[in-house]
């Protein structure tokens, strides 16, 4: 009987994290965020970038205003462009809007929530959880699986 | 001195300056994403990824591919040097005369032990180098790129930075750049023309 219950235990601890692994839609209020992904992080380097597609099906306009992880020593929201051969990152201070009715993209070379002071770097396979704050649709939290080094998009293994 | 002999001397005097200017505008034109014309580079030592002093001597002798990033980037140093070992692995033995630089613009963190941990996961090819920040500035200004520390808002700081590899000759000379996340066959094409520049 104890060992039914340990093995149903078992088995439901292992479906729920195989269904981690899965980056189903996460549904916060009017906004839909889909294919959150991290790039695995280079041993030496302290920092990696988190991607993700927010979707506003709502009628107000809406912000990305803060992150927090676990994983993490800071969270911050960033914008990365290219200024002709410059790479230029800068920390969108008031945060990162998300217009009514529209899709915003944050990829590479381009915004990103980057996760800061990490101790245990991020290795492929693995899933970040991070927390997401928006100004009107509050705060959610998403799975963030760990792509390869270069990835480009959810689940990408080569670029 | 007669007309005449002030109108040859004139004559000459015009020639030399249209001479020199189209000479200097063909060779400008060779290296059209040069920014200025001139020798570029600069004497510096500082200290490769195990640790080892190295001097700009390292860039002579042989085609070497440079870039200027730091290991707090989270999106372009890493993209860049999965590339650069990209091109290695593809050119194989053609490259094998061809040395790999990443220059830390952000010598303060980038230890030479961080520097080779970070190079070392992409290929073992590609050798970091850092060091003090005033005898990187002169490899920074040295090859004229930008790189500026940008504080943020919690007491740390982000790099802007040139995102360009640079293609220098055996020379030690800049013979083209390639650019962020340029396509890999024109890279490649980019890479054997500095081969067989030698």
């Amino acid at each position: 009987m104890l060992k039914h219950a340990f093995a149903s235990a078992a088995f439901g601890l292992a479906f729920l994290l195989s269904s981690m692994a899965f980056a189903d839609d996460v549904k916060v209020g009017d906004l839909t965020i889909s294919t959150p992904y991290v790039r695995a992080m280079v041993p030496g380097a302290p920092v990696g970038g988190g991607y993700m597609t927010i979707t506003n099906t709502g009628d107000t306009d809406d912000r990305l205003v803060a992150a927090s992880s676990p994983r993490a020593g800071t969270v911050q929201i960033h914008e990365m462009r290219m200024d002709k051969d410059i790479m230029v990152m800068r920390e969108l201070a008031d945060g990162l809007p998300i217009p009514a009715g529209k899709t915003v993209e944050l990829k590479p070379g381009g915004y990103h929530v980057m996760f800061m002071k990490v101790t245990d770097r991020f290795i492929e396979g693995q899933t970040v959880r991070a927390t997401l704050k928006f100004e009107k649709a509050g705060s959610v939290d998403v799975d963030f699986p760990v792509g390869s080094l270069a990835a480009n998009k959810e689940t990408s293994h080569v670029k | 001195m007669s007309n005449r002999r002030r109108f040859a001397a004139m004559a000459v005097a015009l020639t030399l300056i249209v001479g020199a200017g189209a000479i200097g505008y063909a060779t400008f034109l060779r290296m059209p994403q040069v920014r200025a014309a001139g020798s570029l580079g600069a004497a510096f030592t500082l200290t490769d990824d195990r640790g080892q002093p190295i001097t700009e001597k390292a860039l002579s002798g042989h085609p070497s591919l440079v870039y200027f990033g730091y290991t707090h980037c989270p999106d372009v140093c890493p993209t860049t040097l999965y590339d650069m070992a990209g091109w290695l692995k593809t050119l194989g033995p053609e490259a094998d005369r061809l040395k790999a630089y990443f220059f830390s613009v952000d010598p303060e963190r980038d230890t030479p032990e961080i520097m080779h941990s970070y190079a070392g996961n992409f290929t073992d090819r590609i050798t970091g180098i850092t060091g003090s920040s005033e005898e990187m500035q002169k490899a920074i200004k040295g090859w004229r790129i930008y790189a500026k520390k940008v504080p943020t808002p919690d007491g740390g700081y982000t790099m802007d930075h040139t995102a360009s590899v640079l293609l220098v000759d055996a020379g030690g000379n800049l013979r083209g750049t390639i650019a962020y996340q340029e396509n890999a066959d024109v890279a490649l094409r980019k890479i054997k023309n500095l081969l067989q520049q030698e």
